[in-house]
């Protein structure tokens, strides 16, 4: 009987199994941010614990840092403490860090994978829910609490129960206009927000295929948002190519061996599945959400769900405090909602390729009046790769303010949040209620492009319509 | 590290209604810049509990009749969004010992229990059950029992659920997984020998 990739990972890196029947598993690499880390290092101090194998952990800063000032002392002191933290404890425990001098830092979940830090068939995991990002690479990756992150740094191991697995197959050819983004948030529209729990997603079929490691990164990035703990796709040679030559990418015979380890990592053809979805390229749409959790999307020629059409009490319900919290009318067209800010960024769409993707429709276009248009890209090489060839002056040009890396808007924890209840057109994850630092504050989660498209009208336009997209 | 056997949860409860109650709503982001736990019991559900100007607004926490229930009873979803650590911890350092709701997020039930905070689940019907009792007398003694999975109060009981994994660790004062997970230190260098990647 064939293998699924997970299984086959969680296989390589079981340990033993635990009195209480979960299996203690080991994290080959450990990733950590200055939100989640400085009580786990509190707990191990408490415990007179060591760090078990230090090389393997890697940090950056990402949450907290201003966007618009890189010299400290930053203006908020508890940023700044943070900052601190974490450095002095990669210092005492001599883990690697990087810092703002070091030209590699960014958000974690972009750094990761541009270092070539994230591995096929390897586990990872990471004080924070969107380390499914790094599944991309055909890596088991967990979003973990602070009390693991204690264990991962105390043992290299955590304690997990299995779970099973869901293949989500996307067959067929995507519309132009239509991005990895609208293909996440359409699988969530239609699996539900709990629709994940007990599942780790392997994502599969020919649009994956074509994807490259960037798109793979965005849909496996909001695997958390549709409730699995876990989402992939098994490594090819996209995933080999985008790894060659990175920092910690094997180099000479040991990549050729790496190579051979990774391909036998792959799920096999005749893996056997708890579940399959499938679903038909040509069926998703530009897709937007309107409410409160990203399940509640639409496409951007739908109209806002009525209350009163609604299948059962819970979703009347939830209708009502989505719509009484984004104050939209029911039955109108999403199309029109007019926007006030517009953020481009975060770990789902901070990289490269959505800057470049925007650049090339947004050239000769201006954001409309009274739109705050911000551009944060993901990492410090990030941003120089989208300086050398312009990206930013195209960017500027057209009304965004270029920023330093991090998280930004996407969870307002530095200073760059949405003021009392303005409408934010964002490409980052999660649209709950108070998110992005009023609270407020409305959410809009829609791909870059639709972004780039809201801020040139002002509201909520189809981009396709907008820059006249007749390809991709 | 010998933990305590967590056997069954006493206590007043509150029930905080709703769905998909997320963890920016358990502790809004803004309250996370801090590098200890301490002090976090006093943001949980901030901004539903508070107007802008610091005064209260409508909430079950801000009722007088419900302070110090130790119970906190809610909806579906429970705990959505983060990983992080400080929605539970907020929960906790508040003084709630455990949680009922028709179910959970996965990691926020995962930290929950590592905190020794039992997350159970019960059909909608059975919690409104609990609530109704609660809201009609807030001083009744709520008694989640973990061996029996069943929830008793003032003569009433309810059927509840929970993962084994956690049931076990919590019954048997192995919830917290530290100590196990390092007497595992041999085999741990034995699987870590065998993943070529890992070398330093
Ligand atoms: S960009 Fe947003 S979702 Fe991603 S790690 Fe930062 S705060 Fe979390």
């Amino acid at each position: 009987m064939g293998k699924s990739l997970f299984e086959k990972v969680w296989e390589a890196h079981s340990v033993r199994k635990l009195a209480n029947g979960q299996t203690q598993l080991f994290i080959g690499t450990h990733l950590i941010h200055e939100v989640t880390s400085p009580q786990a290092f509190g707990m191990l101090r408490d415990l007179g614990l060591q760090v078990a194998f230090p090389h393997r952990t890697f940090a950056t800063v990402d949450h907290i840092v201003p966007t618009d000032q890189v010299s400290e002392p930053y203006e908020d002191p508890l940023a700044q403490a943070m900052m601190d933290e974490l450095r002095k404890n990669c210092e005492q425990f001599g883990l690697t860090f990087f810092d703002r001098q070091s030209g590699k830092q960014g958000i974690v979940h972009i750094v990761g994978p541009e270092q070539g830090i994230t591995q096929p068939g390897t586990t990872i995991a990471c004080g924070d829910s969107h380390t499914s990002t790094h599944g991309a690479f055909g890596a088991i990756a967990f979003g973990i609490g602070t009390s693991q992150v204690r264990d991962v740094l105390a043992t290299q191991t955590m304690a997990l129960g299995p779970l099973k697995v869901r293949r989500i197959e996307v067959n067929g050819r995507l519309q132009p206009g239509v991005y990895a983004k609208d293909v996440i948030l359409h699988i969530i529209r239609v699996l539900g927000v709990n629709g994940g729990t007990g599942y780790a997603y392997e994502y599969a079929g020919e649009v994956f295929d074509r994807f490259s490691m960037e798109e793979r990164m965005t849909v496996c990035n909001m695997s958390i948002e549709g409730g699995a703990r876990v989402g992939y796709v098994n490594p090819d040679e996209t995933t080999f190519a985008y790894l060659k030559g990175r920092p910690y990418s094997p180099t000479g015979t040991a990549w050729d061996e790496a190579l051979e380890r990774w391909k036998s990592f792959a799920s096999d053809a005749e893996a056997v599945y708890d579940d399959v979805v499938k679903i038909d390229a040509a069926e998703i749409a530009p897709t937007i959400t309107w409410g409160i959790n990203p399940a509640q999307g639409i496409s951007i020629n739908e109209t806002i769900p009525d209350p009163s059409s609604a299948q059962s009490e819970d979703e009347r319900a939830g209708i009502d405090e989505a719509l009484a919290y984004m104050k939209l009318p029911a039955g109108a067209p999403i199309k029109g909602t007019k926007i006030d800010v517009a953020f481009l960024g975060s770990c789902t769409n901070g990289r490269l390729s959505d800057f470049q993707e925007v650049a090339k429709f947004i050239k000769g276009h201006k954001v409309a009046a009274g739109v705050k248009a911000i551009a944060v890209p993901g990492s410090q090489i990030v941003a120089l790769q989208c300086e050398k060839l312009g990206l930013d002056k195209v960017l500027t040009e057209a009304g965004f303010e270029w920023r330093s890396a991090g998280c930004s808007m996407c969870l307002a924890m530095n200073p760059d949040k949405l003021v009392g209840d303005e409408v934010c057109a964002s490409s980052s994850n999660r649209n709950f209620k108070g998110r992005q630092g009023s609270t407020t504050g409305r959410t809009i989660l829609m791909s870059p492009v639709m972004v780039a498209a809201a801020a040139v009208r002002g509201h909520v336009a189809d981009a396709r319509e907008v820059f006249n997209v007749s390809s991709n | 590290m010998a933990l305590q056997k967590i056997l069954s949860v006493s206590g007043r409860a509150v029930c905080v209604p709703g769905n998909d109650i997320d963890t920016d709503r358990i502790i809004p982001a803004r309250f996370m810049k801090c590098v200890s736990f301490d002090g976090l019991g006093e943001f949980l559900f901030y901004d539903v509990r508070k107007n802008l100007d610091g005064t209260n607004q409508q909430h079950p926490l801000n009722e007088e009749r419900f302070n110090g229930a130790t119970v906190l009873l809610s909806g579906a979803n429970f705990g959505c969004g983060s990983s992080r650590e400080h929605a539970p911890q907020a929960i906790a350092k508040y003084g709630f010992k455990a949680i009922i709701a028709e179910n959970f997020a996965e990691i926020f039930f995962g930290n929950c229990t590592t905190l020794g905070i039992p997350c159970v689940s019960a059909s909608r019907e059975d919690i409104a059950k609990v609530a109704a009792a609660v809201a009609a007398n807030p001083q009744l003694e709520v008694t989640i029992d973990l061996q029996a999975l069943e929830v008793s109060f003032g003569g009433q009981s309810i059927k509840v659920t929970q993962r084994e994994s956690a049931r076990d660790g919590l019954v048997n004062g192995r919830w917290d997984a530290i100590g196990e997970l390092i007497e595992g230190k041999t085999a741990v260098a034995a699987t870590a020998a065998k993943l070529p990647y890992v070398a330093a």
